[in-house]
């Protein structure tokens, strides 16, 4: 009965300013199956461990959430809210919409462990200010995912260092096989390629500087970057028209075996066995070193639950947070999702390779980053990656790019 | 006496204005609407072009700020050029539909099934007209793909190159724009006058003359709606933008009405005052057309009044 009342009120997405005590108000952007399926679930099991509060969820379109959080922060705000780590949160902190919660992250009595400890790792994206404003319960790693026959076939094993990786894609295209494929019509999948290349060339920190307006584009660091792009940019090693396709249309190729690696995130998995690949030619490998010594930092973007400071119920809505950062209800939910908790006590869902790995590789992370655009202020973002766009389909233009870039910078960071 | 009086004078009151006060209480809804909703807005909307404001936090007045930024915006220029290459090459729009019309205009068995077929692009929405062309376009599989590989452009895509994708944009909107056209000049087939044209065969006009002097004439007024309706199409071409390259590849086939949705309302966005400012530029443009179809058409009442 209970699930068919949250169906109900997910179907009609019913927002009411009424609230009585007891009444703890959730919006979230969960509208496709998995995380619908794993916000169900735990909303469920809150509920059986608090009898004496009443959830009332509503499930906004995904795409459409982005515009809508705007508005219900300031007019008529749930008591949770979930939204994205980084700089992404950064709007909504300095309007005053979200509520200081480093209470949760300081106090231990609350949870099972300290919180500061068991998402250490996870602590700086959700910092601003010195202070924590949100409880991160899922992510996911990113990089290289290949075509293990592709790559026995051409007798290459898994690169491990930069000049490794280059010679794998000289051989591929030598093959007639597209080393990498892309798609970038949407240009967010430029922007995981510069920050991988950045990351292992500068570090982390300065990939840090560098969204926080702190380094200038034209950097000597930066062409560093470039050049290492230049490598794979100029032979051609990347899918052609790259720009016409969305990333799930540059899938295809790498389906057809006609293209035999992605740098891309682990949710490309679903999509690349529901077309046929299986865990016996599809694979995945850490982003390669490329300055040795450099600790190896990843991408691994957080999805994050909020505390509006407009919220009615912030008691319950507290209690709820507290609830998402315990390691038991994480593991649930990222079993559910097929992603990774960030608590370091939860485990993850067996016989995956890919979560495995995944977790592997960002339990021995230096840092984690969050995306270019989650990291930069939205309009550097907009405007970076479409210079790295314009870059891969010219990379002469390079020199003209970085000096754009270099100027949205000093507008945006003012 | 007196009160009879009084209650004349106000029954005459009425009676006096009452011819030229029930035009404004007719109008009155419709004027309350259009200034709440079209005309406020604009000042509005000018108002917000001198802030900086991200929609949520305090806005900031920056005075000419935003413009200034504008003029040493690369993007903006090519947004403005995009936009002109779309006010000359959809007006082809407009004889291309004449000459359909002309086509099409004749009775013979089965014409209004060929007719409505004809008109059917305007039927579909635009967005879906966008998806069919990405399709088209599509490099190695699309339908064009087999023609782009006889002329040794093998893999071409035409929405990934930036010389390209804007008269790829314009192409897959000709398509409902020439049927809009289409159906205006038939209409104005039908109203012209027989005789006039019996008239001009009489004195020996045929073929192009005829054509020419009596029968474009008498589309006048088809002609003029015709061009109106296909300049502000290009100049809000906006939906197929959105769904075919979404202003890209890197801002090459971006319009100022898609170049202000992307800087003021998209996930990146939230520039309220800088998408204003576009918005304002915009604006002046279409009011510079809008005052000149005002006065053409006021003109032309006129001398239909004389």
């Amino acid at each position: 009965m209970k699930k068919v009342i949250i169906s109900l009120i997910m179907m009609f997405g019913i927002i009411s300013s009424t609230s009585f005590a007891g009444t703890l108000v959730i919006n979230t952007d969960t509208s496709d199956a998995a995380p619908k399926e794993a916000f169900e679930y735990i909303i469920k099991k809150f509920e059986e461990e608090n009898p004496d509060v009443t959830v009332k969820w509503n499930v906004f379109d995904h795409e459409g959430y982005k515009q809508s959080i705007r508005n219900f922060l300031n007019t008529d705000p749930p008591d949770v809210a979930n939204w994205y780590a980084g700089n992404r949160m950064l709007p909504f902190v300095r309007a005053g919409l979200f509520e200081d919660v480093s209470d949760i992250w300081k106090d231990s009595g609350w949870v099972d462990g300290n919180l500061s400890e068991n998402m250490e790792h996870a602590k700086k994206s959700m910092t601003i200010g010195g202070k924590q404003w949100g409880i991160p319960y899922t992510y996911y790693q990113w990089g290289v995912y290949y075509r293990k026959d592709l790559f026995t076939a051409n007798g290459i094993s898994v690169p491990k260092t930069w000049d490794d990786f280059v010679a794998a894609c000289a051989t591929l295209k030598a093959a007639g096989i597209t080393p990498i494929t892309i798609g970038s019509k949407y240009l967010w999948t430029t922007a995981g390629v510069f920050d991988y290349l950045n990351l292992r060339t500068n570090g982390y920190e300065f990939h840090m500087d560098l969204t926080l307006g702190k380094v200038p584009y034209t950097d000597p660091k930066v062409q560093a970057v470039f050049d290492k792009w230049d490598e794979l940019v100029k032979p051609g090693y990347f899918l052609e028209n790259h720009a016409a396709l969305s990333w799930q249309e540059a899938l295809t190729p790498m389906v057809n075996g006609e293209a035999a690696m992605y740098v891309m995130g682990n949710f490309a998995v679903a999509p690349l066995k529901e077309a046929g690949l299986r865990d016996s030619n599809l694979g995945f490998f850490q982003f390669p070193e490329i300055t040795p010594g450099i600790p190896m930092a990843e991408e691994a973007p957080t999805d994050t639950v909020h505390i509006p400071s407009k919220a009615k119920n912030k008691t319950d809505a507290k209690r709820f947070l507290i609830f998402m950062s315990r390691a038991d209800v994480q593991e649930e939910i990222n079993k559910i999702l097929g992603q990774l908790p960030i608590n370091k006590n939860s485990s993850v869902k067996k016989g995956d390779p890919f979560l495995k790995a995944g977790l592997n590789m960002l339990n021995n992370a230096y840092a984690m980053a969050q995306f270019y655009d989650r990291d930069a202020p939205a309009q550097m973002a907009s405007e970076g990656m479409k210079g790295f766009q314009e870059y891969m389909s010219n990379p002469d233009r390079r020199q003209k790019i970085l000096e754009r870039l270099e100027k949205v910078r000093q507008k945006v960071y003012k | 006496m007196e009160l009879n009086n009084s209650k004349a004078k106000r029954i005459t009151w009425w009676q006096k204005n009452q011819v030229k006060i029930s035009p404004w209480i007719f109008l009155a809804p419709g004027l309350i609407f259009f200034s709440i909703y079209v005309i406020a807005p604009i000042f509005v909307s000018i108002g917000i072009s001198f802030y900086q404001w991200d929609g949520l936090s305090p806005s900031i007045y920056v005075g000419l700020q935003n413009y200034i930024e504008l003029l040493d915006d690369e993007y903006f220029y090519i947004s403005l050029w995009n936009n002109l290459k779309w006010l000359i090459f959809f007006m082809l729009a407009v004889p291309i539909g004449l000459g359909l019309a002309i086509f099409l205009n004749q009775i013979v068995f089965g014409i209004r099934l060929i007719k409505s077929l004809f008109f059917f692009p305007f039927v579909i929405s635009q967005v879906v007209i966008g998806l069919i062309f990405t399709w088209f376009y599509q490099p190695n599989y699309g339908v064009i793909a087999p023609f782009l590989n006889l002329i040794g452009l093998e893999g071409f895509s035409i929405l990934a190159n930036e010389n390209t994708a804007t008269y790829g944009i314009i192409f897959a909107g000709l398509y409902p724009q020439i049927a809009y056209c289409l159906i205006l000049y038939l209409t104005g087939l039908n109203n012209i006058n027989p005789e006039q044209i019996e008239a001009g065969r009489m004195d020996g006009a045929k073929g192009f003359h005829l054509f020419w002097n009596i029968v474009l004439p008498q589309l006048r007024h088809a002609t003029f709606l015709a061009i109106v309706v296909t300049v502000i199409g290009a100049l809000r071409s906006f939906d197929m933008v959105a769904i075919m390259t979404q202003g890209g590849p890197y801002g090459y086939s971006n319009v100022l009405a898609y170049y202000m949705f992307e800087q003021a309302l998209s996930e990146y966005g939230y520039r309220m005052g800088y998408g204003s400012a576009i918005a304002t530029v915009l604006f002046t443009i279409m009011m510079f057309y809008i005052l000149f179809f005002i006065y053409r058409m006021y003109r032309n009442e006129r001398e239909d009044n004389n």
